[in-house]
């Protein structure tokens, strides 16, 4: 997994490619952790993500919470598997997706 | 039908190598990508209970046995550990309607893999838990 971010202002852009699995999903929770502090609005662009497990929805539920305090967390560029992942757990209702 | 056999620590590290065994089996197959994804999912959750719980806090051995049967493809992967007794099953389902504030986040690792899998099964024989994933691999 690799994690690229971008700061515009109180905007933080986090594009994440690869595999958000056990072993990677405490990177990604820990570079989200670190932007909190000095940001409004959270984008996750998710286009080269190939695969996301709980381990991984874990981490999208705690800054999904930890946003909606501020101007909230916006996912794009879900591809079809990841979006069916979503759909089974009920994601799809909770997180918003563009 | 094929069978292959890893006798593996069940530590999270070992993870990659699980779904390392895993891929390439399914890869001979000619397992469609969106069906392999499924199936790493599934396998992640229930090696990582495995590694989590059995042998807490000692460390003992799995083995994932991958059986491929070729008409029609399907591929059935079985965690065998003898840890303490535990059944994933018996778990209840998590309420996937509620908001994200009252949302619990435990529970849905198995509960994706009922949904995703044609047919998980468990049981407890002779000091082993036994949990079998079945899939069908061709796409729908």
């Amino acid at each position: 997994m690799n994690i690229k971010t971008a700061v515009e202002g109180a905007v933080v852009t986090v594009s994440v490619s690869g595999r958000i699995d056990t072993t990677t999903s405490p990177a990604l929770e820990q570079e989200l952790k670190g932007r909190f502090d000095n940001c409004e609005e959270l984008i996750l662009d998710f286009a080269e993500v190939e695969y996301i497990s709980s381990a991984g929805l874990r981490v999208l539920l705690m800054a999904h919470k930890t946003m909606s305090r501020k101007k909230g967390m916006t996912l794009k560029n879900v591809g079809p598997e990841i979006m069916e992942i979503f759909d089974v757990t009920g994601f799809s209702d909770i997180l918003a997706i563009e | 039908m094929d069978e292959k056999v890893l006798e593996i620590e069940a530590l999270v590290d070992n993870l990659p190598t699980v779904l390392g065994f895993v891929d390439e089996n399914l890869e001979m197959a000619d397992c469609p990508m969106k069906i392999q994804m499924q199936i790493d999912l599934a396998v992640e959750e229930i090696f990582v209970n495995i590694a989590n719980y059995a042998y807490r806090p000692d460390v003992g051995t799995a083995m994932v046995r991958v059986q491929l049967f070729a008409d029609p493809p399907v591929v059935d992967i079985t965690f065998i550990d003898h840890g303490v007794p535990y059944d994933p099953l018996a778990k209840a389902d998590p309420d996937v309607t509620l908001s994200a504030d009252e949302r619990q986040i435990g529970g849905l690792g198995i509960f994706m893999v009922k949904k995703i899998m044609d047919d998980v099964r468990y049981e407890y024989r002779e000091g082993h838990n036994i949990l079998t994933l079945k899939k069908g691999l061709e796409k729908i």
